[in-house]
């Protein structure tokens, strides 16, 4: 099974480097970007076959590791 | 293993030989040296090696003639890196190496393959790396792809060594229209070891095993070495793939396990896989040894699935190494890399057939005679023409010195670097005691009273007005600034960046080049221990200015006593070493001021050089002095402003009327320093050089918030100079 | 004073860290492999500067949940006074015992430069032998030294004193100019800056030996 993360930074904290890719794209030409976030993507192939418990699992990894919940959030896509 | 398709039966034709970079004599020479039609992947070896990049082809010929021994020189060029003796059982190990190619490429991962690849060359001697320098060139500000390129490879070199942990001390930036295209990237290492713990490439012994360590083999670089050997055209940016991806957190962790290695007397010989990777090492290292390898490349530890032979003796993937153990030692070298996370893996053994023999899935896939990687790779001697004489030219003076002043200390070639050297860590490892944005940077020998000196340095400009006159002054420059703060220079490394060989005048700019740098190197006791050479660096036919860079080291014996540009205390005399001459033609002043380009450049005098330099430096060592500073670019004035902005103290000089007041103030006269000292000291300075021969004259004052020459015919606040130095290139860095 | 300062892979201000405590407190402190996770029993802990894991994932992240790190928190909670520069810091963070994170400096680049500081607080076991509010000068060399927490948590560290060091002009975007913060019981301290690179006049200043006498001081 595979597990995709995305790890977001929160609302309400500053992303400069999404800052630095919505003022490139502007000066590029690109209008109407309202804002531009951006955040790390990972992907991790599972053994675990059962979908709960594979959920569980993602989840327990994304709030030890993957994700630092002080700044970011984290969703799992499983599949 | 059995999906993959037999690389070796793609039948050679022409059209291959070409698309390998080869000529049509250059295959024949191959066929005749193996006595038979090679196959697709001894092809693609014989090209790497027999490349520009790894035989110095159209080179060669000319590097023999360089000076290259010393009574201090442990090992000039023809290893990783020159080695030279700096007293206490301890050596400098440093060379300088070009990644102008991959960084115009791709210019964050360039940079920083560029800084990891010199980092190997001299951690692989046994050293450990202490400082990196570097010296870039890039087109000129206004070129739409200049800042994009500028930020990206400022952005690879700190992102590599600051990771790695070895600080970045200085270097220089220059900008001209002839790099729009084609952008210099040379970064230079220096590493010390003690002088009985160096390690060298020559394999030896037959059966000892040959090993892999560091990072897996991927598909990346593949014909990087090619790459580098070729004029770019417009499609080169389709190139992409092969430039190589660095990590630079596994080479800190090759670097602490190959240093722990080496602490045990498990190393019979060991080499980095840079450059054609995995078989330019070993082709390498059984050549110096004399002897054979036999490598089962099922061993290599690979990254991607389905490689080729092909593709495995051709990668470029970084942070790898290939060793030779002693026997036995397998085990014990095997938990040190496992240690440190990375892979060890035995691939092969030293054989007694002078070959270098390939296995893959249990077949022979090449199977090549070394002598024939190397010596019999071709040699050329080019024909050149030697570059014109240029005639002296008069230059035009200008109505407001203030402002021709502000424009150059407020421009692109003199304004502080501030910006960029603020992006590398110059203070890590704690023994920067000089740091970027003086003459020399100056790192202390760990634990003791002792420092290095380093300095990077080439004026293009003079190279390309007169190649040899270029080629002495590109060598007397880091000479003048390793005195400039004290140092003895001992050697240089080099790295010589041209356009297209194959073209007459471009070789004849190479000759002069080598032949002004090795009048230098003799005349100054300062010989070249290591060295790489950049050809081809040319877009559409368009070629750079001539670029040899050169790096240079000195010792200085108390580092307590080491000199600094900054003006320290109001009130003291300046005094002006050496005499200036009307020698502006070539100079910054006449390029930035008049946008023009002509006349001789400033003659450099070695003998002259070496006399001023001499008692400059034991002004220094003596304690008379500890604020100096070489005169180069922008002359008199631009060393004045220099001194003023850095100490945060202003200055009010006179210069006598022999000589035009612009000329006094632009000209680029060498063998030149200014110094400050208390009046009584410099009086004492003065009747010193007097009696010694050397041009001398007391020549003003520190003091004051401004910057005055003759009263008012400059006279500039210090606040604004200051600005105009520090804001060029934020500003600039700042326009997206 | 027995001293430990722990290196991960990566670490590469632990030998300025262990030179620094060696010239300014006399004794050599031991250093601690991240996988030797037994270690002496020691009077001080220092975790150094440098880029451990490549600062892959998240800086610090990596190292955060390593073995060793493990008895460091756990020690730290006991009371053993903590000390994370730089790296150190961030790891801290990501361990929670320092509360908010290290995010990418606002301008984006790498910055390594003298920045001045004040004391904002010198009546911590780091700080004691500085005067409260006086201004030094220590290097910063990092790339994510911009400190973010919410602001109760900001609230929290100002009321309780916790705030150690304030940059006297804005280098990274921080959040009130935070370049160190201790923790509630006060012998746990992370900051960005570089006190160990500034223990001597040739290195640029002394300004940084104050935060190792303290220490000394405090534990004899």
């Amino acid at each position: 099974m595979k597990a995709r993360i995305h790890v977001t930074l929160k609302n309400g904290v500053l992303d400069p480097q999404g800052k630095a890719i919505e003022h490139a794209l502007g000066n590029m030409g690109f209008d109407g970007i309202n804002q531009a976030r951006q955040g790390k993507f990972i992907e991790l192939d599972l053994s675990e076959t059962d979908r709960d418990k594979a959920e569980t699992m993602v989840d327990e990894m994304c709030r030890k590791l993957l994700a630092n919940t002080v700044i970011e959030n984290y969703s799992i896509e499983l599949e | 293993m059995t999906n993959v398709p037999n690389i070796n039966d793609i039948k050679i034709t022409p059209e291959i030989v070409k698309e390998h970079g080869l000529t049509e004599e250059e295959y024949q020479r191959i066929v005749s040296a193996m006595g038979r039609e090679p196959n697709y992947t001894e092809l693609g070896i014989y090209s790497v090696m027999w490349s520009e990049h790894c035989s110095y082809k159209s080179s060669r010929f000319h590097l023999k003639k360089l000076p290259t021994e010393a009574p201090w020189v442990i090992q000039g060029p023809g290893e990783n890196a020159g080695v030279i003796d700096i007293g206490d059982g301890q050596a400098a190990i440093f060379k300088m190496e070009s990644h102008n190619h991959p960084s115009y490429i791709e210019p964050y991962q360039g940079a920083a393959t560029g800084v990891g690849g010199i980092l190997r060359d001299v951690f692989t001697m046994g050293a450990r790396p202490v400082a990196n320098m570097n010296a870039l060139r890039f087109g000129e500000p206004d070129h739409p792809k200049t800042r994009h390129l500028l930020a990206g490879v400022v952005e690879g070199i700190g992102g590599y060594g600051n990771c790695v942990g070895v600080p970045t001390v200085g270097g220089e930036t220059n900008f001209d229209p002839s790099y729009n295209g084609n952008i210099l990237v040379n970064a230079m290492t220096v590493g010390l070891a003690d002088t009985d713990k160096i390690f060298y490439c020559a394999a030896a012994g037959v059966g000892n095993p040959v090993v892999y360590v560091g990072s897996k083999t991927g598909r990346d670089g593949i014909h990087g070495a090619t790459m580098a050997s070729a004029e770019f055209t417009e499609d080169s940016e389709e190139k992409r793939p092969t430039v190589q991806v660095g990590d630079p957190f596994t080479e800190k962790l090759l670097i602490e396990a190959c240093l722990e290695l080496m602490a045990t007397d498990a190393i019979i010989a060991i080499q980095d896989m840079g450059a054609a990777g995995l078989t330019s090492s070993s082709v390498e290292m059984a050549s110096k040894g004399g002897v054979g390898f036999e490598l089962n490349l099922d061993k290599v530890p690979q990254r991607e699935e389905n490689m080729t032979p092909y593709e495995m003796c051709l990668s470029e993937s970084q942070e790898r190494m290939l060793m030779v153990l002693k026997p036995g030692r397998e085990d014990m070298a095997k938990a040190i890399f496992e240690k440190w996370e990375l892979d060890f893996a035995v691939i092969g053994e030293i054989t007694d057939t002078g070959k270098l023999t390939l296995t893959f899935g249990g077949e022979v896939v090449g199977d090549m005679p070394i002598n024939s990687l190397v010596e019999d790779a071709p040699e050329y001697e080019r024909p050149y023409v030697p570059t014109p004489k240029r005639e002296a030219v008069d230059v035009a003076a200008v109505n407001d010195l203030n402002k021709a002043v502000l424009d150059l200390i407020g421009g692109p070639n003199l304004c502080s670097r501030r910006w960029i050297w603020e992006q590398y860590d110059h203070m890590v490892m704690g023994d920067t005691i000089q740091r970027p944005g003086g003459d020399a940077a100056v790192i202390r020998v760990h634990g003791t009273g002792k420092a290095l000196a380093i300095s990077t340095d080439v004026t293009p400009r003079y190279c390309h007005a007169d190649p040899v006159e270029g080629g002495r002054q590109a060598v007397a420059e880091t000479w003048r600034n390793i005195t400039a703060v004290g140092g003895t220079p001992l050697a240089i490394t080099n790295c010589l960046n041209f356009g297209n060989p194959e073209r007459k005048d471009i070789m004849g700019q190479f000759v002069g080049c080598l032949e002004g740098m090795g009048e230098a190197c003799r005349a100054l006791d300062y010989p070249i221990v290591s060295g790489n050479v950049s050809l081809y660096n040319e877009t559409n036919g368009s070629g750079i200015l001539p670029t040899p860079a050169i790096g240079g080291i000195g010792v200085m014996k108390d580092s307590d006593k080491m000199a600094t540009i900054s003006f320290k205390n109001e009130g003291e005399a300046i005094v002006l070493i050496g005499k200036t001459k009307n020698e502006l033609g070539a100079s910054l002043y006449q390029r930035e001021v008049l946008g023009k380009d002509a006349g001789a450049p400033p003659h450099v005098d070695l003998a002259l050089e070496r006399r001023n330099g001499d008692f400059v430096r034991a002004l220094i060592e003596n304690g008379q002095v500890t604020t100096c500073h070489d005169l180069s670019d922008g002359g008199l004035i631009a060393a004045l402003a220099d001194m003023a902005i850095a100490g945060g103290i202003g200055a009010s000089v006179a210069v006598d009327g022999e000589l035009p007041l612009h000329a006094a103030l632009f000209s680029e006269t060498q063998a030149r320093y200014l110094i400050s000292a208390d009046t009584e000291t410099a009086e004492t300075i003065r009747k010193e050089a007097k009696d010694a021969g050397i041009p001398v004259a007391v020549i003003g004052a520190t003091g004051g918030k401004r910057l005055r020459v003759n009263n008012d015919a400059v006279d500039i606040p210090m606040s604004e100079l200051a600005r105009a130095h520090a804001d060029w290139m934020p500003k600039f860095m700042a326009k997206t | 004073m027995k001293s430990a300062v722990i290196v991960f892979p990566g670490s590469n201000c632990d030998r300025d860290m262990a030179v620094a405590l060696e010239k300014v407190t006399g004794h050599k402190p031991q250093m601690v492999w991240h996988q030797d996770h037994d270690f002496d029993t020691v009077d001080f802990i220092a975790l150094p500067g440098g880029f451990s894991y490549g600062d892959y994932l998240r800086c610090g992240a990596m190292s955060a949940r390593s073995h060793v790190m493990k008895e460091v928190v756990r020690r730290a909670e006991d009371g053993v006074p903590t000390l994370g520069i730089c790296n150190g810091f961030q790891i801290l963070t990501e361990t929670g015992l320092l509360p908010g994170a290290l995010m990418r400096n606002a301008d984006l680049h790498f910055v390594c430069r003298d920045v001045k500081l004040s004391v904002e607080n010198a009546d911590t076991l780091f700080t004691q032998d500085y005067m409260e509010g006086e201004e030094i000068l220590i290097p910063v060399a990092h790339h994510d030294g911009n400190y973010f927490a919410d602001d109760d948590t900001l609230d929290e560290l100002e009321a309780e004193g916790r705030v150690a060091f304030r940059y006297c002009a804005d280098v990274n975007g921080s959040q009130r100019g935070i370049a160190g913060i201790t923790n509630a019981k006060g012998n746990v301290l992370g900051m960005m800056p570089h006190p160990e690179r500034m223990i001597e006049p040739a290195l640029g200043g002394s300004h940084g030996r104050k935060l190792f006498t303290s220490i000394m001081n405090r534990l004899g």
